[in-house]
């Protein structure tokens, strides 16, 4: 035996340790893979949903008696399993759903999580979900919106978050409320990239119109992470529509606002669909030439001292950022997805599934403006709910509809800059 | 002809200069060295922040943030050359691009790490807001851009046409050895053409940082347009790059505006296709 083989023994022998004593540890860990988009054309959102997660981590980890009703937080770990902590493994699904797939199936097979998180973009969740179902784990969705992820019949996959249809209703009873206000809001324009997400959202807020009995007057679909805009916003100053319903990542989202002032161009309304105009990096960027551009949230900070006002703080001391909705509804998913896990009392696929679909969290439980979670068969969480903000002043979202939310009325028509 | 359609167009020559400025760095260390550089975008994002560093650490504009960047890309290009590229010449093909493609990595995860992934932008009208003249808008950003994008073909064009430099840097691209006969040292001359094509490229940046959004993964936007407009134009054609600049910004802003955004590539890579088929050497690229 010459030394190459020692060597090789030793190796061997110094790892199988390794694995035995990580087998241990483990009993008291529990693993959650979290897959976001932490390169490419939206990795701004990974690294604000990454700072989100750990501060979600860190309530569930320790001890915080502060914010009350909040599941998991008051205790150190997960009760349910002997104070075991969480753990995530990140993946970077670099925007794309191929990749997003590849990821969810290494954190399955390689990882061992005991669940999936994710994954963002509409597009993405479809896939790396679709390997969750595959392997039997769950998959808690907490942001992405396109209405055909939980018409896919999973078993294992399970929303948060409100999706496209529910807004789209709300537009449509927003725009009623403001036309009875004065406000003309006969043709419409839907400016959408030609992702997952664009294409779906925009036809469930057109069928929502069409139900109502208005045909959606102007359609503009533009490649994403587009170089230049100036034939979209000449095609919508030429054919003057009342309001323009965005629905567009961070970066065209820039563009856009870029390119309206460029070319002199205010519709009376903008309204956008949360994504690239809910990141705070759009608003630092181009909030100053967007004023009074309205937007969909759930989240709403909440008086000082609330546990709301809490998280927001704390989200704020870890990634310097002011909490937004995105993040929020992050955050609020993987509470869910750990209450559920802690009331399994186990890492076993089926025990979470079927603690998932006994949810039942109220809304003084939330950290999120939703009605409460739970999930019916499709997954898909009926008590989600949201709320129209606007960007009055350019720097902060305001609540402005419905009226018993409302922190102010709303401002039309729409100011730019 | 409707003003729109005029705007349209205008517009697009715009677009298309700026296509041109940031493709004639790619050009030149193509046509002279065989070289693809997919790190190309990437240097173009690096002058990009160095124009914003300047703007938020010396609230500089573009007069202190072109020159400054031109100058940092330029000493980034040098260094390039004599750390990568003196090397990864002498390999394969796929070394080259394997070599170029994990520097385009490497400068994209830095400035990640760096800056963060936050989309950032300098702040409207920072060179002096919007013309409007009969109904017409044109952005100054974009003009300067633009008429920076003609000089620098200009200036190309005759330093490589007109100069002695030009002169030794063509022989070098010709025929290494041959030239290295005559006195000339490849290396100097391969390190000169890099610092100017990297020099450009950074101005390209900064002048495109006044009208659009900065973010490391920046680069890969950009970066396929001037492959594009460079195959079009002809390998190590600086003119050639101009005019399939301007012509790609055109049929893009055209084809975007009448058809559809959705369809703009599509009309603007099958007219691609068609015309390297015909003309594999592009515009005005050497047979």
């Amino acid at each position: 035996m010459n030394l190459k083989h020692v060597t090789g023994l030793l190796c061997a022998a110094a790892m199988s340790l390794a694995l035995a004593s990580g087998a241990q540890a483990q009993d008291k860990v529990v693993k959650i893979g979290a897959i976001l988009p932490m390169s490419g054309g939206t990795a701004s959102i990974g690294a604000h949903a990454k700072a989100a997660l750990e501060v979600a981590m860190d309530i569930i980890n320790n001890a915080h008696p502060e914010l009350g009703n909040l599941p998991l937080a008051k205790n150190a770990g997960l009760a349910g399993l002997g104070g075991a902590k969480i753990e995530i493994v990140f993946a970077d699904n670099q925007g794309n759903p191929a990749t997003g797939q590849n990821q969810a199936l290494r954190l399955i097979t390689e990882d061992k999580v005991a669940a999936v998180f994710g994954s963002y973009q509409s597009g993405v969740t479809l896939t790396s979900s679709a390997i969750a179902e595959k392997y039997g784990i769950p998959f808690l969705n907490s942001e992405s919106v396109a209405a055909n992820l939980t018409e896919r019949g999973f078993k294992w996959f399970f929303r948060t978050t409100p999706i496209a249809t529910d807004f789209a209703k709300a537009y449509v009873d927003f725009l009623a409320d403001i036309k009875a206000q004065g406000a003309k809001t006969d043709a419409i324009a839907l400016v959408h990239d030609n992702t997952e997400y664009g294409t779906s959202v925009a036809n469930t807020i057109s069928a929502a119109f069409k139900e109502k009995g208005q045909a959606i007057a102007v359609d503009v679909a533009y490649p994403v992470n587009a170089t230049d805009l100036q034939g979209q916003v000449l095609q919508l100053k030429d054919k003057k529509p009342d309001v323009i319903i965005m629905i567009s990542y961070t970066s065209d989202a820039i563009l856009f606002a870029k390119t309206m002032q460029s070319l002199d161009y205010k519709p009376a309304v903008l309204l956008a669909d949360d994504a690239g105009y809910s990141d705070p990096s759009f608003i630092k960027a181009v909030g100053k030439i967007s004023q009074g551009v309205f937007n969909r949230s759930s989240w709403s900070v909440g008086p000082a001292g609330s546990p709301s006002a809490i998280i927001a703080d704390m989200y704020k001391k870890k990634s310097g950022e002011e909490m937004d909705d995105t993040v929020g509804r992050q955050m609020q998913g993987f509470f869910v997805l750990a209450d559920a896990i802690d009331r399994a009392g186990s890492t076993d696929p089926a025990k979470i599934q079927a603690a998932l679909k006994a949810t039942d969290l109220k809304a003084e439980q939330l950290m999120m403006g939703y009605k409460g979670v739970k999930f019916d068969d499709k997954g898909q969480n009926v008590l989600a709910s949201g709320l129209i903000i606007q960007l009055q002043d350019g720097e902060n979202y305001t609540a402005v509809w419905p009226k018993a939310n409302a922190e102010k009325p709303p401002v039309l028509p729409y100011k730019g800059w | 002809m409707s003003f729109v359609l005029v705007q349209v167009i205008v517009g697009g020559l715009l677009l298309g200069a700026v296509y041109a400025l940031f493709s004639s760095g790619l050009t030149l260390v193509w046509g002279m060295m065989n070289i693809v550089n997919f790190a190309h975008g990437d240097f173009v994002m690096l002058g990009m922040y160095v124009a914003y560093v300047v703007y938020t650490l010396m609230g500089g504009g573009p007069i202190l943030g072109a020159p400054l960047a031109t100058l940092v890309l330029a000493t980034v290009g040098v260094v390039v050359y004599f750390a990568l590229i003196r090397d990864i010449m002498k390999g394969p093909m796929l070394a080259q691009i394997l070599g170029t493609f994990g520097l385009a990595l490497l400068l994209r995860y830095s400035v990640f790490w760096w800056f963060g992934a936050n989309f950032l932008s300098m702040p409207p009208n920072i060179v002096g807001g919007t013309y409007a003249f009969a109904g017409l808008r044109i952005e100054a950003s974009r003009l300067l851009a633009g008429v920076v994008a003609l000089l620098v073909t200009l200036g190309l064009h005759l330093l490589l046409t007109r100069t002695s430099l030009g002169s030794k840097m063509l022989a070098v691209a010709e025929d290494q050895t041959a030239a290295q006969l005559m006195g000339i040292r490849p290396d100097t001359m391969q390190a000169i053409a890099w610092a100017i094509a990297a020099g450009a490229t950074g101005l390209a940046g900064a002048l495109i940082a006044n009208f659009f959004y900065i973010v490391p993964t920046v680069g890969e936007t950009l970066g396929i347009v001037a492959f594009v407009t460079v195959s079009l134009g002809g390998f190590g054609s600086v003119p050639g790059a101009l005019v399939a600049g301007l012509l790609i910004g055109v049929i893009e802003s055209l084809s975007g505006y009448l058809i559809g955004a959705i369809y703009k590539d599509i009309v603007v890579y099958v007219l691609f296709l068609l015309f390297l088929w015909f003309r594999p050497q592009g515009l005005m690229g050497k047979t």
